[in-house]
């Protein structure tokens, strides 16, 4: 598969409509593997990475989930199209910046993704629409199986899975989900379930991971420890905190419906206006806006059918899938015309908010929403 | 201040590293700094440093997780629910160690049966260990 065809459809987790995919956008479980008597990667010296990934790469392009699937070794992928890669979340930022020796296969409905000589030999991630991390674990758990029985991974009897950094030691095991919680955000309690969530052992990061903002209400959770705890546990534990981080961020949209209904019409009416009529528009503030949009979907406040738009627009205005859509290198001024040209293209289609709707909600007296159909 | 390893020149490589939650200072003259590879990021051995010539090596192999596990224990118990793996087993690893563990213990008893001179058992042994060999992968 090549990359345009990539490039030319969306990832099934993006498209997929996954249980609580109106809170839960996706959910990813990734491995990490090395190879017994061979240096890590950071440690290796290029021509062992590159002796490295000429034995894995056959290995994992032979396996039955990776039929016509994208394989490229990162130094022939210029470096936007790495960045559309992470992006999509395809690959890790530390991934993105590698060269010489490192490689990536992704499967052809974009749910398997697997990087080779990143921090380890492998990192083979799993990537499913809403709630799923037990299905995503699934699915990386049987081609970790599969690859094992060709490849010999440095394991450990006592430490389990032996990793570059001994953070992942154990499973090798990252589970995460990524949250939208506007409700959350704008009754001002994210704060409280950030650190609630960090006290047990659990992280929360920004939209891309390790060390990044969170923009536009969107939040990762993950787990924090990999060793002294079975995979199945872990991602029990997870899923049961996130149903309750859920449940949480429904009961703050309902209190902000009948309690502060003015803030959230206002709010979504700025969101729509500026979205519809602005011409420049930073990726940041794109997020933020589209964020209050995806709300107002959710809350019945624009139709249904127009969710996907929305959710296309989360990706399709990063900067590296911008440049890629016009084919030309822009800068920061330009990308920014260009977003906020897409965006208004885009909202044409949209009718106004309707704020009846939204206004009709606390009436019912009820605790679920017409759209919380879950 | 005088370099730490010849004791004579002045130091003019200072490192400093964290270990175990105490902090380490080592400081190198020129020319100690450059024979420990100090000013070679590449080279640079911060096992050969610690632990002696050798430690390179097992990095090297991959048996880091042997050579620094001393220290790496207490870091462990800070970072995890527990100190031992206890979910996936890779079904193939498990099987070699489980091989390796049985030609331990048979060649132990090849040797036990070698110095009783009871030479029928020691070649029912020898006949087990040859089979056995047949069984474990080449790579060990």
């Amino acid at each position: 598969m090549k990359f345009s065809n990539v490039l030319a459809t969306a990832g099934e987790w993006l498209r997929g409509e996954g249980p609580h995919h109106q809170v839960v956008i996706s959910s990813r479980v990734r491995l990490a593997r090395n190879l017994r008597s061979r240096p890590f990667p950071g440690w290796a010296k290029k021509a062992e990475r590159t002796s490295i990934l000429e034995l894995v790469r056959p290995r994992v392009e032979e396996l039955p989930e990776m039929q016509d699937s994208f394989s490229e070794s990162l130094q022939d992928l210029s470096a936007l199209d790495r960045q559309v890669l992470v992006e999509r979340h395809l690959i890790s930022r530390e991934h993105a910046a590698k060269g010489v020796g490192s490689a990536v296969v992704i499967n052809r409905r974009q749910t398997l993704s697997i990087m080779i000589n990143e921090e380890d030999h492998l990192r083979m991630q799993s990537i499913r629409s809403g709630l799923q991390l037990k299905q995503a674990f699934k699915l990386v758990d049987k081609i970790d199986s599969a690859l094992e029985s060709k490849l010999e991974f440095a394991y450990d009897p006592r430490l389990g899975y032996l990793t570059a950094c001994p953070t992942n030691v154990g499973t090798g095991m990252r589970a995460s989900a990524m949250l939208h919680l506007p409700g959350l955000v704008l009754s001002e309690l994210i704060n409280q379930v950030i650190q609630a969530v960090s006290k047990i052992g659990l992280a929360v990061r920004g939209l891309y991971g390790e060390g990044t903002e969170a923009m536009g209400n969107l939040f990762q959770i993950s787990n924090q420890t990999t060793l002294g705890e079975r995979e199945d546990d872990i991602i029990n534990r997870l899923s049961k905190v996130i149903e309750t981080i859920i449940e949480k961020e429904h009961d703050a949209r309902q209190v902000l419906l009948q309690k502060k209904p003015n803030t959230l019409s206002d709010q979504i009416g700025r969101a729509y206006g500026v979205l519809t009529y602005a011409h420049a528009m930073a990726s940041k503030e794109a997020l933020n806006l589209l964020s209050i949009i995806k709300l107002g979907v959710d809350l019945g406040a624009f139709p249904e059918e127009r969710r996907f738009s929305i959710d296309e627009l989360f990706i399709e205005t990063q900067p590296a899938h911008l440049q890629k859509t016009s084919q030309q290198k822009l800068n920061a001024e330009e990308r920014d015309h260009l977003r906020a040209q897409i965006i208004r293209e885009r909202l044409k289609l949209f009718p106004r908010p309707d704020i009846s709707k939204l206004a009709r909600e606390p009436g019912n007296g009820s605790a679920n929403g017409p759209s919380n159909n879950e | 201040m005088l370099c730490d390893v010849c004791k004579c020149n002045d130091a003019t490589v200072f490192l400093t590293q964290i270990l175990e939650g105490k902090m380490q200072k080592v400081n190198l003259c020129d020319a100690c700094s450059k024979e420990k590879g100090v000013q070679d990021p590449t080279g640079f051995a911060l096992a050969d440093l610690l632990l002696g010539i050798g430690a390179a090596e097992e990095i090297e192999k991959g048996a880091c997780y042997v050579t620094f596990a001393e220290g790496l224990n207490v870091l462990l118990k800070a970072m995890h629910k527990g100190t031992e793996h206890v979910g996936k087993l890779p079904e193939r690893a498990h099987r070699v160690m489980q091989l390796n563990h049985r030609m331990r213990a048979l060649t132990e008893n090849l040797q036990k049966a070698v110095a009783e001179e009871n030479y029928e058992t020691a070649a029912s042994l020898r006949d087990q260990i040859k089979q056995l060999q047949g069984d474990l992968p080449n790579s060990s």
